[in-house]
């Protein structure tokens, strides 16, 4: 049987994620494994199944902070990139700030977030855009900074100002990285949105998930996990999408990858 | 005859840098010139084009361009390079359309005119530098040649009143070099802008130029001024006669000299 590539990483990826959890069944199975260790998928499953109409509140709100906190780290990102890409005095000035922001572990932010604006949707929310921020700036930045001089050159000589190169050439120039970031930067943002709802709120899957833990339902607990890594594929997948159509001058190589 | 293009005793030093780029030079170009400027690497030859296209300061001394103190950077000057620098994500046509989004007065009708005149008009100077049907092909499908043809293109689009060439041919095989020298002069013969072209390659710009500026080694001066008056439209063939030879010897005596080097006779 032959089957064009695109097919076949499909059906492989599709195989891979059935077969580790095939796996994981005959393991739980053979070794008798507890639930409380570790549930089999099946059980998981069939809890997922069962709990859903209850859970599905809990996977919308962290859904809407996730998808909230990263758009505004998106949008804090892109305007702190161009500005630190575009001024070498702006770059200067706060790329150490940054830096050192960014070293400071996000579960550090939550209590303070939590002292200044109360338990629950905003700290969720302000998490995951200061977690996802980062890259989004990092990658911007970088993506102006590589404009050629000599091009730069063409245009100043034609006359154009520091907005016309920005337009035409550095922000262009910019999406494939920005795009690259996005894909991570939606990750980061459920790293910050559960991070927080675990330790301060009362809704959303990271809450589940640590009064779960708490009551040593376990299935319960990698039920959770399951919807986040759904939620995480999905809005991956999504962006990889947009990516393809916005930026598909700089994935020219796939293209040729015809066997 | 006043000049289009005067150099007044213009010096420069770039910042944080300890020898001059340039020391004193004086060059004077009449509009519509056709003017090479030749000499060793790092003699200042894209400094002095930064200069005219007012990109930076002079250190001392004035430059001049259509009678007006040039204080920075100038409108509508064509620049092109030796690397081609075609944006990736617009297709050919487009990147040759891009100075008309830029130069006024075509950049308030680019809007309205960017699927109509502003494209015929990029095509049919496509087809002058023989790429007629490429305008719709992505600029990584195009050879280096082919790029360097439209890098001229985008630097002629809007008619400038000169144009500023920093070694465009200078990455291209020798005969892909020499067809672009036959397309450059028709070009130029078109609408004679006034064409200051940076090389190191001297048939070049005994080919190409009206008049040969050439520069000593750095700190760069200029050393020598030499009319080239063999008729237009100049032909490949005409570049090895023996006139054109010598011309071409003589400046290459000259260069060496100027360095120490004693050249074994020919
Ligand atoms: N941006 C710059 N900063 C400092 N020095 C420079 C800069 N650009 C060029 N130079 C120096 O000025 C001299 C002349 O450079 P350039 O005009 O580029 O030479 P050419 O084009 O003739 O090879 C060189 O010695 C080079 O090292
Ligand atoms: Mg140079």
């Amino acid at each position: 049987m032959k089957l064009d590539p695109r097919s076949r990483q499909r059906l492989l990826s599709v195989l891979s994620v059935l077969a580790l959890f095939l796996l994981w069944e005959l393991i739980c199975r053979l070794f008798n494994v507890s639930d409380l260790v570790l549930p089999k998928p099946s059980q998981i499953f069939k809890v997922l199944f069962e709990r859903l109409p209850a859970l599905m509140p809990h996977a919308t709100q962290t859904l809407f902070t996730t998808v909230v906190g990263f758009g505004l780290g998106v949008l804090a990102g892109v305007l702190i990139g161009v500005m630190i890409g575009s001024s070498k005095l702006a770059y200067d000035v706060a790329y150490p700030l940054l830096v050192g922001f960014n070293s400071i572990p996000k579960v550090a932010v939550v209590p303070i977030f939590v002292v200044w604006f109360g338990a629950g949707t905003v700290p969720a929310i302000l998490t995951a855009m200061t977690i996802s921020m980062f890259p989004v700036v990092v990658n911007v930045a970088t993506g102006l900074a590589t404009t050629e001089p000599e091009l730069e050159d063409v245009l100043r000589a034609l006359g154009a100002s520091k907005t016309d190169i920005l337009w035409n050439v550095g922000l262009p120039r910019t999406m494939p990285y920005l795009f690259a970031s996005l894909k991570i930067a939606i990750s980061l943002a459920f790293v910050g949105s559960v991070l927080s709802e675990t330790v301060a709120a009362n809704r959303g899957i990271g809450n589940v998930m640590m009064i779960a833990s708490g009551n040593f339902d376990v299935p319960l607990v990698f039920a959770g996990l399951f919807i986040l890594a759904f939620l995480g594929v999905a809005l991956y997948a999504i962006f990889s999408f947009i990516e393809h159509k916005v930026t598909g001058w700089a994935q020219r190589k796939t293209d040729f990858s015809i066997a | 005859m006043t000049a289009f293009i005067e150099l007044d005793n213009v010096s420069l030093r770039y910042p944080g840098g300890d020898v001059l780029a340039l020391a004193s030079t004086d060059m004077k170009i009449g509009q519509g010139d056709f003017v090479a400027v030749v000499g060793p690497s790092g003699c200042g030859k894209s400094t002095i084009l930064k200069l005219v296209a007012g990109l930076i300061p002079a250190t001392t001394g004035n430059v001049m361009v259509d009678r007006h103190e040039v204080r920075g950077p100038s409108k509508g000057v064509g620049m092109a390079f030796q690397n081609p620098t075609m944006l990736p994500w617009l297709s050919v046509r487009d990147n040759v359309m891009l100075p008309l989004k830029i130069v006024p007065p075509f950049r308030q009708e680019y809007g309205s005119k960017k699927k109509t005149e502003f494209a015929d008009r990029a095509e049919a100077l496509l087809k002058q530098v023989g790429l007629a049907g490429f305008g719709d092909k992505r600029p990584w499908q195009l050879s280096g040649g082919m790029l360097q043809r439209a890098s001229l293109c985008r630097a002629l689009i809007h008619e400038p009143r000169l144009l500023l060439l920093d070694e465009p041919f200078g990455a291209l095989d020798q005969f892909t070099r020499e067809e672009l020298w036959s397309i450059m002069q028709s070009l130029w013969l078109d609408k004679k802008p006034t064409v200051i072209l940076v090389t190191h390659d001297l048939r070049e710009a005994c080919y190409l130029g009206t008049r040969i500026y050439m520069m000593s080694a750095r700190p760069g001066r200029i050393l020598d001024i030499r009319d080239v008056d063999f008729a237009r439209p100049r032909t490949l063939a005409m570049t090895f006669t023996p006139e054109f030879t010598a011309i071409v010897q003589h400046l290459r005596m000259q260069i060496a000299d100027s360095r120490g080097v004693a050249l074994e006779a020919a």
